[in-house]
């Protein structure tokens, strides 16, 4: 399906995740951040910056993951992304949220 | 004299020693396959150890009896793989050298990796069945259990086999209730991703399943550590599930010797081309299985195709040929649902499991995303296959490498 967000259609899954990445643009993403009540900073774009890379590389994203690389302490990615971080930094990232095969 | 050298002989090294013996001309090629234990296990045989269905004897077998005439088995420990100068260096000093290399070295449980659970409780109650250690000393306490709040939990992605967790809380449901203590049991799921169903049609079509056997959901969970002491598992964020019992499915890591020899990721997951199943390390290195970063799932299935499309590629290889990247992520696997019944997907890297019926459209006789008896003899009967048709690299009829879209229900775009 279809979406508006800063004034760009977007396609969207019926969770507003992006189905197209390519689609994707800062504008989305503090379009979408508003949304959740995030105003981003510079933390959030390092975060934002290292969610893509893996997802270009086509990663599995894990929390032990984002630990070990070092791109920021757990502490502060759940106060930046309060209540589910990965769940809501895909999403503002413009990737899908973490799956299984079903 | 050329030398192909595989490393590790679970379920992926050795289908490549059957499937390269007859390909390779014994004159010029030279096969040695390395492994570093004796036992060859059926891992998918660990989920029915724990509640009796299954007995010990008939999850393990020699691993050197599958090896084919004509691949010389070592039986050791890897120290190190030396891309640089093209060797292998064994613990005990010998050094392999190789003109092509194969690694399937696997994935293994890494409870150590979360505070609290490689802890004193560790197989007193909180368990895995990832391992046979773990399966069967799961079968001992859950034969004198008398109930209370069993977790079944999963710490991160990805892991082996991702449906294995529902399956045993399907089968758990099911033990109990033929047990008569159903009632005096509480089963939990706990997971980091955003439910225990994350497909859409899948979703869908099971969701069911939780609410006809009273399984409850906790989601989002990212655990942090293990209180051993209050029985609790603890979050990230702070969020605390209790326990009385806990079977858990540790972070699940590439074997060390990958990161001894500088080649993983920081799982220790080898960069792998997801088509051609080339390393992005060396050309002349390949790698199959659960060992590779692929975003394929990591079940045995997917190393039986893998292994059909990478012999091909190794060929292509030795021929000065450019590599097809013909692997399209295909997995087929059966869910157990308990009592007799069991699902069956197939799936690969962009089609998400859907409806349908396998591999026959219309006939079947299997059906995709339904529960079935048909479909729990299927998995029953695959101990047989395993053991007889797919290690030692013969095809399995009608059922093709990439996935085919036959007898799926498939929406029309």
């Amino acid at each position: 399906m279809e979406n508006t967000i800063a004034n760009n259609t977007v396609a969207v899954n019926e969770d507003g995740y992006l189905t197209d990445f390519s689609q994707w643009t800062k504008g989305i993403a503090e379009s979408i951040a508003q949304q959740e009540g995030i105003n981003l900073t510079d933390r959030h774009w390092k975060v934002i910056d290292y969610l893509q890379e893996k997802h270009n590389k086509e990663e599995a994203l894990s929390i032990r993951g984002i630990k070990k690389s070092g791109v920021i302490g757990i502490k502060e990615f759940y106060e930046l992304f309060p209540g589910g971080p990965l769940k809501k930094a895909t999403k503002i990232a413009g990737i899908p949220k973490p799956k299984s095969c079903i | 004299m050329k030398n192909l050298l595989i490393l590790g002989a679970g379920t992926s090294g050795t289908m490549m020693a059957n499937h390269m013996v007859s390909k390779l001309p014994k004159e010029v090629w030279k096969i040695t396959i390395v492994d570093q234990f004796k036992t060859h296990y059926y891992q998918p045989g660990f989920l029915f150890l724990p509640f009796d269905i299954y007995g010990t004897k008939q999850v393990k077998k020699k691993g050197k009896k599958f090896i084919p005439k004509g691949v010389k088995y070592i039986q050791e420990r890897i120290d190190l793989i030396d891309a640089e100068s093209n060797t292998v260096h064994l613990e005990k000093g010998e050094i392999l050298p190789y003109d092509i290399l194969i690694i399937a070295t696997g994935t293994k449980i890494a409870p150590e990796e979360v505070q609290g659970m490689k802890g004193p409780k560790w197989h007193d109650n909180i368990f895995d069945f990832y391992t046979f250690e773990g399966a069967k000393a799961l079968r001992n306490k859950l034969r004198k259990w008398d109930g209370g709040k069993l977790v079944i939990h999963i710490s991160e992605m990805p892991i082996k086999c991702p449906v294995a967790p529902l399956e045993f809380a399907f089968l758990a449901d099911a033990y109990f209730k033929n047990k008569g203590i159903r009632e005096k049991v509480d089963i939990t799921f706990v997971t980091p991703l955003d439910g225990a169903f994350t497909k859409p049609k899948a979703t869908k079509a099971l969701h069911y399943l939780l609410e006809e056997k009273g399984i409850s959901e906790v989601s989002n969970f990212n655990i942090e550590q293990v209180d051993y002491k209050h029985n609790k598992i603890i979050d990230y964020g702070g969020a605390v599930v209790a326990y009385d019992l806990l079977v858990t499915i540790p972070p699940n890591l590439g074997d060390s010797v990958i990161e001894r020899s500088g080649l993983g990721d920081d799982s220790n997951f080898i960069p792998t081309n997801k088509a051609t199943l080339q390393t992005l390390a060396q050309d002349n290195i390949f790698a199959i299985g659960d060992a590779t970063n692929i975003p394929a799932s990591k079940a045995g299935s997917v190393a039986h195709f893998e292994a059909e499309i990478l012999t091909g590629n190794i060929t292509r290889f030795i021929n000065g040929q450019p590599l097809k990247e013909e692997f399209d992520g295909h997995a087929n696997c059966f869910i157990e649902t308990g009592n007799g019944k069991a699902l069956l997907i197939d799936f690969n890297y962009t089609q998400e499991p859907v409806e349908g019926t396998f591999p026959f459209p219309g006939i079947g006789p299997l059906r995709l995303l339904k529960e079935s008896r048909m479909n729990h003899m299927g998995k029953m009967a695959f101990k047989w296959i395993y053991w007889n048709m797919l290690i030692k690299g013969i095809h399995i009829p009608f059922v093709s490498a990439t996935m085919s879209k036959k007898g799926k229900h498939l929406e029309k775009v």
